[in-house]
């Protein structure tokens, strides 16, 4: 389907794209149809920085499967890490 | 009949509010007057697919424009330029209105104009094709590629920019036509077809509706794993029998 729907996480931190390191607010993420993925649906993410214009994006767009993966992936290494550097 | 010679750029076109915007536009090589047809694309934007599905209609022998409806986001690569709409909930439905009624202008102005003009859209853009075809006067034929959001059950999806079910509009429309519709698609669900044929139906429209099985959205997308060669193929052969029929002469 074509949806509308956009999830708006705001995130503090950099990305990397084409034209270099920029700093980023905000993540936009939605499942739908992707532009690139060879796929029905894709989990998309689209990091820019609102407060900047959002003129730039860094983007995935990843299976459902590889996202759950991705979620589940972060929270081990931030699990890990943060308890790494706690010590 | 096609027509391996053709001819195929970006040109400017005048759209909503007369802006100045940018369209791909395809025609045969060949002398000679040609029906024309305007693409909408979908919602993840004017991409590489879209500029395919004009060729095809120019190898078929039809003059054919597919406005890029995000240019005001722009500039930028179509993909960037989609996910700002998108980020920003969308094109209002009042300036795709406007931007279609532009690119049927940029046909009816060119010299190979035979007359006749339809419309078909892809995803949101057979919605807005469902909605082109009640809202302008001036269209010979419409064909919706699956449409989601023709019907709004869920009525706190209307807003600003899309502020009227295209199915309320039902009554306004004029011209022909097809709808092809998988039905495996959850937007529109069968029984949103089945709902918006029962309409069409109510008010006398002159309409074709052809269901598949084993499809979903998207069917005719060669990119995605929806793709379904004997369904699209037989989708492609019902576009352009309804055009060679309602576009002729």
């Amino acid at each position: 389907m074509c949806s509308y729907i956009v999830e708006k996480a705001h995130v503090s931190g950099s990305a990397k794209g084409p034209s270099g390191w920029m700093r980023i607010d905000t993540a936009n993420v939605y499942f739908d149809h992707p532009y690139h993925a060879p796929l029905d649906h894709a989990l998309a993410i689209d990091f820019v920085c609102e407060a900047d214009g959002a003129r730039e994006r860094v983007a995935v767009e990843l299976s459902a499967a590889s996202a759950r993966e991705l979620v589940a992936k972060i929270m081990v290494a931030l699990a890990v890490g943060e308890n790494a550097h706690a010590a | 009949m096609s027509y391996p010679g053709l001819i195929a750029e970006t040109v400017a076109f005048t759209g909503h509010h007369d802006d100045q915007g940018e369209a791909y536009y395809a025609r045969p090589t060949r002398t000679g007057k040609f029906p024309g047809v305007v693409v909408i694309h979908h919602l993840p934007g004017w991409d590489e697919w879209t500029t395919e599905v004009v060729r095809k209609f120019a190898f078929h022998g039809y003059a054919c424009i597919s406005p890029h409806l995000y240019f005001r986001d722009g500039p930028g690569s179509p993909d960037d330029v989609g996910a700002r709409v998108r980020a920003a909930g969308g094109v209002p439905d009042e300036q795709v209105v406007g931007d279609v009624k532009g690119a049927i202008a940029y046909l009816r102005g060119q010299p190979n104009a035979a007359g006749k003009i339809g419309v078909i859209g892809f995803c949101s853009g057979g919605r807005h094709a469902y909605l082109a075809g009640c809202r302008l006067p001036h269209i010979d034929a419409i064909v919706d590629c699956w449409g989601g959001n023709v019907i709004v059950d869920d009525k706190s999806q209307l807003n600003a920019k899309r502020p009227v079910a295209p199915i309320d509009l039902t009554e306004q429309m004029r011209a022909p036509l097809l709808g092809l519709f998988g039905n495996d698609d959850q937007n529109p669900t069968a029984d949103q077809v089945n709902r918006t044929e029962a309409v069409l139906q109510r008010l006398g429209k002159d309409y074709t509706f052809h269901r598949y099985d084993n499809a979903g959205h998207a069917f005719f997308n060669t990119a995605r794993e929806a793709y379904r060669p004997e369904q699209a193929a037989d989708g492609w052969r019902k576009v352009f029998a309804f055009y060679g029929k309602t576009l002729a002469g």
